[in-house]
């Protein structure tokens, strides 16, 4: 299996006013092509600028990361917006989605960077809906939704411009135990049945129960080997 | 395009508060065009004057009247290719409200001189042969009723008959008109024959009021104004000649500066719409940093989300300035009907059009860019964790 992440000593420094805050220590980690990566650990473990560094949204301080023989680490701001806008998928706690615009319209959101038609993107919100499940909800808005319906809109923003990698900041975090498994469930669908790579911050150890390999990170580094489900 | 439906969104997510702003500015615009087209109309006389015109008026005041011999001598000056005169009547219609100008005039001369008034060729003719004839104003003929091949009985208070009655009558032979509305208002007047007026007057015969010169090229309109005067330098009736449009925007001025009242109070409407919009824009922005986060995570560069954030209160600027101009234009044709043709047409120009986008640019500039600026500074993972 190929790797599609390689992370090698990667470091990240925050500066709060005049206090210095360490928060990853020399992270070296390989996501292979079509894994389910849980990456778990308490508070403040640094699982969740792991998890930014790796979707491109911030950038290490030291160390190299590369995503599909990319070093996306050396990306300016504007080339890494555009590699995030190919490559990647997101799927936040709180669902993010924008509540001024219908489902259909968040879902066609990545695509209003493409060149596709106003039809096409159409289109392709309605399979990335139809797949999750809201075909009928795609008029509605966020509001008029429920928590797991909106984090399923999410997924289908998040999947509607077919990236390849699924980076979910605790997806669950939000819903109960039976939504949850749903999203779950569709979460895992996504990466055996269409090839998703997808690296998910979780503390939930149900959750991490639907990854495929479970790594665990505390103080900003990541303790022990990876656990395989 | 393909943008519009996000901005639509943005702009209108929270309606009431998009709603009461849009409204502002709406009023704001209004307000606007309604004081353009008062301005343009105060400033109509020298807006249509034409720079190959000059005005002789007696030296020391315009209500002297001046020898109609000049006429001759003024043609002969280099550079002159036409003279017409017009003398102060002095009208009143009926009562002493319905005052309106009445200018004593050669027809031919005076209608050559004023190409830009229209007039049907047969009407023009009748004029000219017409001793007891008269023209009026279109929205002046409106205004009262009348009708051409009437009797157009008018008192003067300058000038008695020679059987000292102040009851003069003549016959409607003509309308004018103008097409460009800025010279409309100049319309708003009745010709009358010279011949018969200066015949039948008891005083002042064979004098009028102010000569209308027309030159071959204005840029000369200085030298040959001087050359005029000079003429007539230290003979008892000297002279003043000034191009047309510095007449009129002095008498103008006589009225009062409307041009910088207009500015004052727009500076002031303005400079409140601009404080109240753009605390709202800053507000409804500060509100929406998650979502505009959320755009940056998805591939929105920090470009983009600028140009987005500055869309938003161009587009709030555009819809609330074109409801407000196009309220201000609907409101013409009522406010220049409730006026009785007392004062020049108001109209709305492509000028003042032009002038409220320019203005609508900069406020929405103002207003934008503070918080596309914050926006564009936006950093994903602290936006995301709420600092």
């Amino acid at each position: 299996m190929t790797v599609l992440v390689e992370i090698r000593g990667v470091t990240k420094v925050y500066q709060r006013g005049r206090e210095r805050i360490e928060v990853l220590h020399g992270i070296d980690l390989d996501i292979p092509s079509g894994d389910f990566v849980a990456l778990m650990g308490p508070s403040g473990s640094g699982k969740t600028t792991l998890l930014n560094l790796i979707g491109g949204l911030d950038t290490p301080t030291g160390g190299s990361i590369v995503v599909q023989g990319r070093r996306i680490d050396r990306l300016s701001g504007g080339e890494l917006a555009a590699w995030r806008a190919a490559h990647v998928g997101f799927v936040f706690q709180f669902y993010n989605l924008l509540p001024a615009l219908s489902a259909q319209r968040n879902v066609e959101l990545p695509l209003l960077l493409t060149d596709l038609s106003a039809a096409e993107r159409r289109r392709r919100a309605r399979i990335a809906l139809t797949l999750v499940g809201l075909e009928d909800r795609a008029r509605h808005r966020p509001r008029e939704l429920s928590g797991g319906q909106e984090q399923r809109v999410a997924i289908a923003r998040a999947i509607v411009s077919d990236p390849t990698l699924l980076v979910c900041d605790e997806p669950t975090g939000d819903l109960d135990r039976a939504t949850a498994d749903e999203v779950l469930r569709l979460v895992q669908m996504l990466n055996r049945e269409h090839g998703k790579t997808v690296v998910m911050v979780t503390h939930d150890p149900k959750a991490a129960e639907y990854a495929r390999r479970r790594i665990h990170l505390d103080k900003g580094v990541m303790t022990g080997e990876p656990v395989s489900s | 395009m393909r943008y519009l439906p996000l901005l639509w969104a943005g702009l209108f997510r929270k309606k009431t508060r998009t709603i009461l702003t849009l409204l502002s500015i709406v009023v704001a615009f209004a307000l606007f065009g309604l004081l353009q087209a008062v301005q343009a109309a105060f400033e109509s006389g020298a807006d249509a004057a034409d720079a190959k015109r000059l005005l002789t008026t007696a030296r020391y005041s315009i209500i002297e009247p001046l020898p109609m011999a000049y006429q001759r001598r003024i043609e002969q000056v280099p550079g002159v290719v036409g003279v017409a005169y017009a003398d102060w009547f002095g009208a009143k219609y009926q009562n002493e409200s319905n005052a309106f100008p009445v200018f004593a005039v050669d027809p031919a001369r005076y209608l050559d001189m004023y190409p830009e008034f229209t007039i049907a060729r047969a009407q023009r003719e009748a004029f000219v042969k017409t001793r007891t004839g008269a023209v009026a104003g279109k929205r002046l003929a409106d205004r009262f009723g009348w009708r051409v091949g009437q009797k157009l009985p008018i008192s003067s208070e300058i000038h008695p008959k020679t059987d000292g009655s102040m009851n003069w009558e003549f016959d409607l032979v003509g309308i004018i008109d103008a097409d460009d509305p800025a010279v409309r208002g100049n319309t708003d007047m009745v010709l009358i024959n010279v011949a018969y007026f200066d015949e039948a007057r008891q005083v002042g015969k064979g004098k009028t009021g102010w000569y209308i010169v027309r030159i071959a090229d204005s840029t000369q309109a200085r030298g040959i104004s001087a050359s005029i005067d000079t003429l007539f330098m230290n003979s008892p009736d000297e002279t003043k000649t000034q191009p047309e449009k510095e007449f009129a925007i002095g008498f103008a001025k006589q009225i009062g500066d409307i041009g910088a009242l207009v500015t004052r109070i727009l500076v002031a409407v303005f400079f409140t719409i601009l404080i109240l919009t753009g605390n709202t824009m800053a507000q409804s922005i500060r509100e929406r940093i998650p979502e505009l986060a959320i755009l940056k995570t998805l591939g929105f560069s920090d470009g983009k989300v600028t140009a987005l954030v500055l869309a938003e209160a161009v587009l709030l600027l555009i819809l609330g300035g074109a409801i407000g101009m196009g309220a201000a234009v609907a409101a013409m044709p009522a406010l220049n009907g409730s006026t009785g043709g007392r004062f020049p047409p108001l109209f709305v120009g492509p000028e003042t059009w032009l002038l409220a986008a320019v203005v609508a640019a900069v406020v929405a500039l103002v207003i934008g860019l503070p918080p596309a600026l914050r926006a564009n500074r936006l950093k994903i993972v602290d936006a995301l964790s709420g600092h």
